[in-house]
C-alpha cells in the first residue's frame, strides 16, 4: 500500500487581523495574530483533528484554509492548486470541492428559507443539474443524513438542534465535496445527540471517501474521531501526531496539561489523577509573549524558552512538536 | 436523615407559553447535607436549572408557576416566606453562581462595589469594612493583587477570573449552601479544573454544602458526593456518586454513559448513540418520558410513568425494569 498523499498542504500560513484606532483617520496600532506561521498536511481520506482552547485561532485556521479569510501570507495547496493565488470566481468554483459545517446550527441556517432551498443552494450556485434533478438530489441528501423527505417544506425553527445540524451537513455534501471543515459541529448539541451526529459524520466519510478537518475542543471526542491530531496554542501549532502516540505519549507540556484537565466520567479514576495546574490564563493574541508562547504558563520554562521561539520539528516519525524541552529529550 | 440542610419535596413548576404549558419540573425531591455536594445532571430543558431557581425563588411568576412542593432550608419552608423574608436568606445563607459570569456581573460597577454590596446589605458593613472584606475574598478565590483589582470593571477580567469574582461574591456572607448552575460550561478545560478545585477547597474549608448543576457527566464525577439525574422534568435516578457510575440502574443514565467517547478506555468503532431526542415538555408522553428512546421499553412503560423507588440500598431509580437482568421489577 502506498503512503496516503496530502490533499491539502498548509505552509507558513499567517492570518493577522489589524487593530485600528481612530474613527475617521484609522491607523493600525497592532495586529491580532490569529494564525501565526502554521504548517501541516491533511492526508486524503483522513480526519485531522485541530484542538485548542477558545481564542487559540483554530476556527480562523479552518476558514483561512478555505480562503473564507484571505491569508496574510503563506500557502495553501489543495489537490496541487495554490488557493491563495486564485481569483474570487476561480475560488467559487473550487469551493464545490471544499465545504464547511458550522458550529451553531441555529445561526448558520437562514430562518426564512425552507430546508429544500437551504440544502439545494450549493446546487444552484454551482449549476449542478436541472431544477428537477436538483429537487431529486435534495431528497437524496436528506435521506443520506437520516432526515425524512417531508422535511423539504419545513423551516429551521421547526427542527431540533440535532436535525438542524443534519441539514447543515446535507448542505455541505450537496456539491459532492472531497474536503469538509467541521468547525465544532457538535459543541452546541445536547450530550445524547452528539453521538448521533458523530456516528453520521463517520458513516458519511466511509461512504463518500471524505477528508475532514475536525475543529474541536473536546479531546475525548477528537480521540474517538480523528486519525491524527494537531494541538494549537495562541495562534501556532505546538504538537501534531497520529492519535495513538499523541494520547499515550504527548510531548508538549501544553498537550499534557490539556489532557490532564479533561475530567473523566468515572469518579474513581478522575479523582485519582495527578493534576497539572497551569499558571495564569490564555494571553491575548495582540500581546504575545516573547520566545515560546506557552512559557508564562509552562512548568518547564527556563531562560531559553523566554528568549527563543522553539522550532516546529519532527521529533519522531510523524510526530511534530514545537518545544525546547520536549525536543531535546 | 436528620441533618438535612436543604430538603426539597415534590416540586412542580410549569410555565405558560404561547405554545402551551411547559411542564418544566414534575414532582422532584432531593436533599443536601451540610458540607456535601449534590450533582444534578441532565440535558438542556430537563428542568435542572428551573429546580434550583425555584429553591432560590427566582422563577419569574408569571409566566412561571410553582404548583406544589416544599423547600425546607435550615428549618424554614422557603416557598412560604414573604419576598422580604426571602431577601434575607438569598445572598446570605443561600448563594448562587451562574453559567455566564459576564452577563451576571454589572458592567458599569467596579467588582469591589459588587462584592461589597451583599456584605453591606446583610452584614451591615460600612464602605471601608466592605472594601477590606472584598480584598480578603478576592485573595481567597485566587485573584492576584486583590487590592489593585478591586477598582477594575468586569470587562477587565478574563472568563475564568470573572467566575472567581462571582464565587467571591457568592461566598461573601459565608453561605450554608452554594448553588452552582453550570459554572464551568463557558470556560476552557484548563480553567475549569482550577474552578473545580477552588470550589472543592472552599467547600471543605468552610463546611459549605454545594449543589452543582451540569450537563457533563465527567464534571459531576469529579465534584459530587451524590448525583441526581434528570430527564424532561423528572428525577430518574439518584445515588451516591461512586455507586451511580459503577452501576447505573436507569436506562437513560446507562445509555448516556455508554454514548460518551472517553479518554480512559479502549477505542470504540462506533459510539452507542441514543436514538431520537428528548420529548417536548409541552406534550409529555403518558408513560415514562424516556420510553420512546429506550431500547428495553415494555408496553407498561408507554402507559404508566414509573415512580422513583429504592431499587438498591440507598439507590433510587424510576424504571419498571431491572436493567441488570432485563426483566420487569
Amino acid at each position: 500500500m502506498s503512503e496516503p498523499s496530502a490533499l491539502i498542504s498548509v505552509r507558513n500560513l499567517k492570518k493577522y487581523f489589524p487593530v485600528t484606532r481612530g474613527i475617521l483617520l484609522q491607523r493600525q496600532v497592532g495586529a491580532v495574530k490569529a494564525v501565526d506561521d502554521v504548517s501541516f498536511d491533511i492526508l486524503r481520506g483522513e480526519t485531522l483533528g485541530l484542538v485548542g482552547e477558545s481564542g487559540c485561532g483554530k476556527t480562523t485556521a479552518g476558514r483561512t484554509i478555505l480562503q473564507l479569510y484571505r491569508p496574510t501570507s503563506g500557502s495553501v495547496r489543495f489537490n496541487d492548486v495554490e488557493l491563495t493565488r486564485q481569483s474570487r470566481s476561480a475560488l467559487r468554483e473550487l469551493r464545490a470541492d471544499m465545504q464547511i459545517i458550522f458550529q451553531d446550527p441555529y445561526a448558520s441556517l437562514n430562518p426564512r428559507w425552507t430546508i429544500a432551498r437551504i440544502v439545494g443552494e450549493p446546487l444552484r450556485v454551482h449549476h449542478i443539474g436541472t431544477a428537477q434533478q436538483q429537487r431529486h438530489r435534495v431528497e437524496q441528501l436528506l435521506d443520506l443524513v437520516n432526515l425524512e423527505k417531508s422535511f423539504v417544506n419545513r423551516y429551521p425553527h421547526e427542527l431540533s438542534g440535532g436535525q438542524r445540524q443534519r441539514v447543515g451537513i446535507a448542505r455541505a455534501l450537496a456539491s459532492n465535496p472531497q474536503f469538509i471543515v467541521c468547525d465544532e459541529p457538535i459543541t452546541a448539541l445536547d450530550v445524547s445527540i452528539q453521538a448521533q451526529v458523530v456516528n453520521l459524520l463517520e458513516a458519511l466519510q466511509d461512504q463518500l471517501q471524505l477528508t475532514y478537518l475536525f475543529i474541536a475542543h473536546d479531546l475525548s471526542m477528537v480521540r474517538h474521531l480523528c486519525d491524527r491530531v494537531a494541538v494549537m496554542y495562541l495562534g501556532s501549532l505546538v504538537e501534531l501526531a497520529p492519535r495513538q502516540p499523541l494520547y499515550t505519549n504527548p510531548l508538549h507540556p501544553y498537550t499534557k496539561a490539556l489532557m490532564a484537565a479533561v475530567p473523566l466520567p468515572d469518579p474513581v479514576k478522575t479523582r485519582a489523577r495527578q493534576r497539572v495546574h497551569l499558571q495564569g490564563e490564555l494571553r491575548s493574541l495582540t500581546d504575545l509573549p516573547s520566545g515560546c508562547r506557552f512559557h508564562p504558563r509552562c512548568p518547564l520554562a527556563d531562560a531559553e524558552c523566554r528568549q527563543a521561539t522553539p522550532k516546529w520539528q519532527e521529533v519522531q516519525p510523524g510526530h511534530w512538536a514545537a518545544c525546547h524541552k520536549a525536543c531535546s529529550q | 436523615m436528620a441533618d438535612r440542610l436543604l430538603d426539597v419535596r415534590d416540586l412542580r413548576v410549569e410555565f405558560k407559553t404561547l405554545e402551551g404549558t411547559v411542564h418544566a419540573v414534575n414532582g422532584v425531591s432531593f436533599s443536601v447535607e451540610p458540607g456535601r455536594t449534590l450533582g444534578i445532571v441532565g440535558e438542556s430543558g430537563c428542568g435542572k436549572s428551573v429546580s434550583v431557581l425555584s429553591v432560590m425563588r427566582l422563577i419569574p411568576q408569571p409566566p412561571g408557576r410553582i404548583l406544589s412542593g416544599q423547600v425546607q432550608f435550615d428549618g424554614r419552608d422557603l416557598l412560604s416566606l414573604s419576598p422580604a423574608e426571602m431577601q434575607q436568606v438569598r445572598g446570605k445563607d443561600l448563594s448562587m453562581i451562574f453559567q455566564d459570569p459576564m452577563t451576571s456581573l454589572n458592567p458599569v460597577l467596579t467588582i469591589g462595589r459588587q462584592i461589597g454590596e451583599t456584605m453591606r446589605v446583610h452584614k451591615g458593613l460600612d464602605e471601608k469594612q466592605a472594601r477590606q472584606a472584598a480584598i480578603e475574598l478576592l485573595d481567597q478565590v485566587g485573584i492576584p493583587n486583590p487590592s489593585m483589582r478591586l477598582d477594575d470593571y468586569p470587562h477587565h477580567f478574563s472568563g475564568g477570573m470573572r467566575q472567581r469574582v462571582m464565587i467571591a461574591m457568592a461566598l461573601s456572607c459565608s453561605p450554608k449552601l452554594l448553588i452552582a448552575d453550570e459554572p464551568t460550561t463557558a470556560l476552557d478545560v484548563t480553567i475549569q479544573v482550577q474552578i473545580l478545585d477552588l470550589v472543592k477547597e472552599l467547600r471543605d474549608r468552610l463546611d459549605m454544602a454545594v449543589i452543582w448543576i451540569s450537563h457533563d457527566l465527567a464534571v459531576i464525577a469529579e465534584i459530587a458526593d451524590r448525583v441526581a439525574v434528570m430527564y424532561s422534568g423528572y428525577l430518574v435516578e439518584e445515588a451516591d456518586v461512586f455507586e451511580l457510575y459503577r452501576q447505573p440502574l436507569h436506562p437513560y443514565t446507562l445509555a448516556l454513559l455508554h454514548s460518551l467517547p472517553r479518554l480512559d478506555t479502549g477505542e470504540l468503532d462506533k459510539l452507542a448513540a441514543i436514538p431520537g431526542s428528548p420529548p417536548d415538555t409541552t406534550r409529555l408522553p403518558a408513560g415514562c418520558p424516556f420510553a420512546p428512546r429506550c431500547t428495553c421499553a415494555i408496553p407498561r412503560c408507554r402507559n404508566e410513568n414509573p415512580p422513583l423507588a429504592e431499587v438498591a440500598p440507598d439507590h433510587r431509580a424510576a424504571c419498571w425494569l431491572d436493567v441488570l437482568s432485563g426483566g420487569a421489577r
